[in-house]
């Protein structure tokens, strides 16, 4: 199972995921080795089984709506990689 | 008889007795780390002696005042993806190299609240990823048998390189596919994963929701059950926590049948599944296991083989599932909150594409684009649908088990420690690590590995796992096996 140059980089645009030309394609055959050796899931007709998300018996788990104190605002920002006033910075979102 | 070389259950006895402080215990060990980690075996990523100092006086203090909390002055690991409130927490990564949480974990919490003592945080795999903390962004960590050349295994291999070479007498780790009980085999200790929801996960920087599960790695079975017994319980800030009573497993295995007498485990059915004896495993390996085998019949036990038929896709459907739930989870590192972040970013999507590329390793960023991979569109239904339903019959194969036995022995790891290098240019053989441990994070089983023998030297560890919630009996199998066979407490000879 193959996978080709344009899929890695689209994956990496998904996942937003800066990738330099060298990391592009030593993961192109990685991957398309890792996936290669899944192939042996086809093997098996899961047709008829119900998929399995989460093996433990609970729903939907609910608590009472209590207003409780929010967290600090400097402990908010005290992993912030940049602030101004109360605000976190980020890069230009419009150009 | 130093005083680093005592269990957490013995250094506890000591205490009580007014032999020992907390405060000495933790100075032992402060001492041996500064001699013997830096340099040597490398299994903390941040030592903290100043708040350990604390802590310990704290404890002195309340067993002055009459405490008598479970784990009252003795010292511990905690992995670094534990929150510690106001003590880095950095997830062997460099996308959190400088973060300081504001609050503690629920296991956290709890095991401060028992009176332990925290000696600082252990390496790891880079998130959790890998099988051998070669991941870890800043140094490896050697296992401390042999020549200290090998891997102690992963991804919690700080914390088990850390209780085997005496660094700390217990240490918490997280096992997503084997991360607990792989290292604990590879370093001759028990480390024991239980039930999913048995343990709190709130406040265990997120790998793989589902699998996620916190557990011990210590140096015998009684001090597993000491400190399985704190960690357990319902959390209301863990929607995935179980609200189920939790046996005081300490008390429990000192019950009827008494350890020795040679009926330990009379009546108790053990299937030995034998897909486990996968192609590949060591052939000392192999004789270890199955001489615990008849030391377990030996006890009592009746065994019999089973057949668990999907063993054979947990690999494959583990290394989607996983890598799925990490690529949304680890979205979250996005260089705005916290973490690391470009500085030179200049838009919003250029800040994502730099922050994440630069403050993710290899590893983390190879799971990101097979998880990616898996949930995109057009491969969804074939890989991240499909391993879903093996999960369904991987489950399917327990569940069948355990109506013909209470639980199940097996290998942990097919191999001993590798040496250090041997398979980080193979992710496949890595990922091999782990085919005996991920089929029970995939069932949410509770596994434990504890040590039945050596070959070339190094430690090889038994696997028991158990039905959904019976840690206690899976406790007992160990613990009597620990006592029959004869391999419990051993740790290397490091000059010291």
């Amino acid at each position: 199972m193959g996978i080709s140059r344009e899929e890695v980089e689209h994956v990496a645009r998904l996942a937003r995921l800066g990738l330099t030309e060298e990391e592009q394609a030593r993961l192109q055959q990685q991957l398309s080795q890792i996936l290669g050796a899944m192939q042996a899931i086809d093997r098996l007709d899961t047709a008829a089984i119900p998929p399995t998300a989460q093996v433990i018996p609970l729903h939907t788990v609910t608590r009472e709506d209590v207003v409780r104190p929010s967290l600090p605002v400097e402990d908010v920002f005290r992993n912030a990689p940049r602030r101004e006033g109360n605000f976190l910075k980020v890069p230009p979102v419009l150009e | 008889m130093e005083l680093t070389d005592l269990t957490a259950v013995q250094a506890l006895g000591r205490m009580r007795a007014g032999e020992i402080s907390s405060e000495e215990l933790t100075r032992a060990y402060l001492e041996r780390i500064e001699r013997l980690d830096r340099g040597v075996i490398q299994a903390y990523v941040t030592v903290t002696p100043e708040h350990a100092l604390e802590q310990a006086h704290a404890a002195d203090e309340r067993r002055r005042a009459g405490d008598e909390a479970p784990l009252l002055g003795v010292p511990m690991a905690l992995k670094d993806l534990a929150l510690t409130r106001g003590v880095r927490t950095t997830c062997s990564s460099k996308m959190l190299e400088e973060f300081v949480p504001i609050e503690d974990a629920t296991i956290t919490r709890r095991l401060y609240e028992a009176g332990a003592v925290l000696l600082g945080k252990t390496n790891m795999d880079e998130f959790a990823m890998g099988s051998s903390t070669e991941n870890s962004a800043f140094f490896p960590t050697r296992n401390p048998w042999g020549d200290l050349n090998r891997v102690p295994g992963g991804s919690s291999g700080g914390s088990a390189a850390a209780v085997a070479a005496r660094l700390a007498p217990f240490a918490i780790g997280s096992d997503t596919g084997g991360s607990i009980r792989q290292p604990a085999s590879l370093c001759g200790l028990v480390g024991f994963k239980p039930t999913y929801g048995r343990v709190s996960r709130y406040g265990l920087i997120a790998f793989a929701s589902s699998l996620d599960q916190f557990g011990p790695l210590t140096v015998d079975v009684a001090d597993c059950a000491l400190v399985t017994g704190v960690i357990a319980g319902h959390d209301p800030l863990d929607s995935t926590s179980l609200d189920a009573a939790v046996p005081s497993y300490s008390d429990a295995l000192n019950d009827n049948p008494p350890v020795g007498s040679g009926e330990d485990l009379r009546g108790v059915r053990i299937g030995v599944p034998r897909e486990y004896f996968v192609a590949g495993m060591e052939s000392g390996v192999e004789q270890s296991v199955r001489a615990a085998l008849d030391v377990l019949r030996g006890l009592g036990a009746e065994l019999d083989e089973v057949s668990l038929p999907h063993t054979d896709y947990g690999l494959a459907a583990y290394y989607i599932i996983a890598p799925a739930e990490c690529s949304a989870n680890l979205a979250r590192y996005d260089g705005v909150k916290y973490g690391y972040s470009a500085p030179d970013a200049e838009s919003m999507w250029d800040g994502y594409y730099k922050t994440r590329g630069r403050g993710f390793g290899a590893e983390v960023k190879r799971r990101i684009m097979l998880g990616t991979y898996a949930l995109s569109s057009g491969y969804y239904d074939a890989y991240y649908l499909k391993a879903q339903k093996i999960r369904t019959l991987i489950k399917q194969d327990f569940d069948v088990a355990f109506e013909r036995f209470d639980a199940l022995v097996a290998p942990t790891s097919p191999t001993v420690a590798f040496k250090l290098g041997e398979r980080t240019d193979d992710p496949l053989a890595m990922y091999l690590s782990d085919v005996c441990t991920l089929p029970v994070n995939l069932a949410g089983l509770p596994g434990l590995s504890l040590p039945c023998g050596l070959s070339e030297g190094m430690p090889v560890g038994l696997q028991v796992i158990g039905k959904p919630l019976d840690e206690l009996g899976v406790l007992k199998i160990a613990r009597a096996y620990e006592h029959a066979g004869g391999w419990n407490g051993r740790r290397p000879d490091l000059a010291s």
